[in-house]
């Protein structure tokens, strides 16, 4: 390697280091510190005579508290539903771009995009004028004659779900699109030609086919919606446990670091799986192209 | 698939309730901030007295002179930073340490915000007691983490930008006898430059937009836009942000669009 490469590379490698890897490293650290009041909140790693000052006891409290254990399902358990929802809507739309004609394909494209970059806050937020008691929808359907009172839908999980789906249907389209949109037209011809009805051949070849897709899509709504902290706090309500807003919780209100890092290695570790999928899928995906 | 075969109904009339889905809060949104009442059911006639009040309202003015302040400069970092990302992935071969070069860019994207966030913070705080340096939070702690995030998408847009790269017109430059530099500043990063502008932008829009990661390492004075938004409609609906978000949505609309311009491919 020359010293040209060596020079270009030691900037962001050096910067993600230090503000990437390292942070992690610390976080490790302090989850295993004893929680203190003071600045900062948490003991040092080390006393001054060089004897090692940890504990195990923020994890163990982890496992201990019911109220933990059951934002870890709860939030598992909501990554699972919403990813399943967006892709029950999102896969019809990415087949129906895919299979439209070249030139509109940017512009359809486009128009999934656009919703993804304009303020997610302002997204979640039309959301509430939508669902509260007195909002849009209880108002249309009042108005139908369908309903005779009023539902409560914000502030309850339901809203959460509706608020999750919404915001992450776009990153579950892009992924299918580009495995769809690359999908061979001749294989699909030669199914229909070998007489397949439409549904056989899209059950038989096109599905089998968007697999890598599908996996993708999934995971890049999986793994943040786990650790969602802003639409469970917008749109949830008594009921709604998530891990990411129990991780501010115990961050911010009770200034517990330690535990709040401990609960972050505990989600990190659960989601180590997923991820190294999501990075092996993405490089078979990029050598196949 | 023949290109003049017409899409199935059934798929048709799905894209169209996807789309509907996807355009029905922002159209409402932006319908309410142009209504007299207050009640978001009751249409009381066209009115931009949400705007006015807005462009008055000093805590918001305030909070987003600084959002802007930040997105500019954390999208110019990590402009710099993930197109040399890019350049070494696509240009340098199977370099030692590749694969960890490879994942530090790219994790960010996948990460939880709130995981990195809290991350950053206990980071900034290590450092102040190890060497004094940030000091406090603010500014400084929120460019930092904002670059470190957007670096992953830009990486990503130049990276496939420089895939498709010819190549050829570059050796004929070496060829000529033209140095590497010089080849570099005439010749690739022109090439590059659709991607470049696209790159930041996203950086920019992701900057301007973040609560989650903001939360954990502003300070106290150093309040941007979507954390006062935040804290204002954790109290409930109010017009004026109606207003705000008409606004955004505009501004970031229009800015995807020219991305999206800047990228299409030219024939």
């Amino acid at each position: 390697m020359n010293w040209r490469r060596a020079l270009v590379l030691i900037g962001p490698f050096a910067w993600m280091a230090v503000l990437f890897l390292v942070p992690f490293i610390i976080v490790a650290f302090i989850s295993l510190a004893q929680p203190r009041i003071g600045i900062p909140p948490y003991e040092p790693l080390m006393d001054r005579d060089g004897a090692l000052n940890i504990t195990l006891e923020n994890f163990t409290l982890l496992f201990e508290d019911d109220l933990y254990i059951q934002a870890y399902w709860q939030s598992l358990a909501t990554a699972g539903l919403c990813a399943l929802v967006c892709l029950l809507i999102g896969y019809p739309m990415a087949l129906a771009i895919a299979r439209s004609r070249t030139a509109i394909r940017p512009v359809l494209l486009m128009l999934v995009i656009l919703p993804f970059w304009t303020s997610f806050l302002i997204r979640v937020y039309a959301w509430m004028g939508i669902l509260k008691e007195e909002g849009l929808l209880n108002s249309v359907l009042m108005g139908l004659g369908l309903i005779a009172h009023p539902l409560v839908i914000l502030n309850t999980n339901v809203a959460v779900y509706i608020g999750i789906i919404y915001s992450y249907l776009p990153f579950m389209i892009l992924p299918l699109y580009a495995t769809l949109e690359r999908l061979d037209p001749a294989l699909l011809e030669a199914a229909t030609d070998l007489g397949a009805k439409p549904w056989k051949a899209f059950l038989t070849v096109t599905l089998p086919l968007s697999w890598p897709g599908i996996l993708a899509g999934w995971m890049l709504v999986f793994i943040p919606v786990t650790g969602e902290y802003v639409i469970p706090d917008l749109l949830g309500g008594s009921d709604t446990n998530m891990l990411g807003k129990a991780l501010w919780d115990v961050f911010a209100i009770n200034r517990d670091w330690p535990t709040a890092a401990a609960l972050a290695v505990v989600l990190l570790v659960a989601l180590a799986v997923p991820v190294g999928l999501l990075h092996r899928l993405q490089h078979k995906i990029e050598d196949a192209a | 698939m023949t290109q003049k075969q017409r899409l199935p109904t059934v798929l048709f009339s799905l894209l169209t309730f996807g789309y509907a889905f996807l355009y029905l809060p922002i159209a409402v949104l932006v319908a309410w901030s142009f209504n007299a009442s207050r009640l978001v059911t009751v249409w009381g006639g066209f009115s931009t007295k949400w705007y006015v009040q807005l462009v008055h309202d000093d805590r918001f003015l305030a909070a987003a002179g600084l959002s802007l302040k930040i997105a500019v400069v954390s999208a110019c970092l990590s402009l710099v930073l993930g197109t040399l990302a890019a350049l070494a992935l696509v240009r340098y071969g199977n370099f030692p340490g590749r694969k960890l070069f490879n994942i530090l860019i790219a994790a960010p994207m996948v990460m939880p915000e709130i995981i990195m966030g809290l991350a950053l913070l206990l980071m900034f705080v290590a450092l102040e007691q190890a060497i004094g340096w940030p000091e406090g939070r603010g500014f400084t702690t929120i460019v930092l983490s904002h670059a470190t995030v957007s670096t992953a998408y830009v990486t990503v847009v130049v990276r496939s930008r420089l895939t498709q790269l010819d190549m050829s017109i570059e050796e004929a430059a070496l060829d000529l006898g033209a140095r590497p530099a010089k080849v570099f500043w005439m010749i690739t990063l022109p090439m590059l430059a659709p991607a470049l502008a696209a790159g930041w932008l996203l950086a920019f829009t992701l900057s301007l937009d973040d609560v989650v990661v903001t939360q954990f390492v502003s300070g106290p004075g150093s309040t941007t836009l979507p954390i006062t938004v935040f804290s204002s409609i954790r109290l409930g609906v109010s017009p004026e942000i109606n207003a705000l978000g008409t606004i955004i949505i505009g501004v970031v609309a229009s800015g995807i669009i020219l991305a999206g311009w800047l990228l299409r491919d030219r024939k």
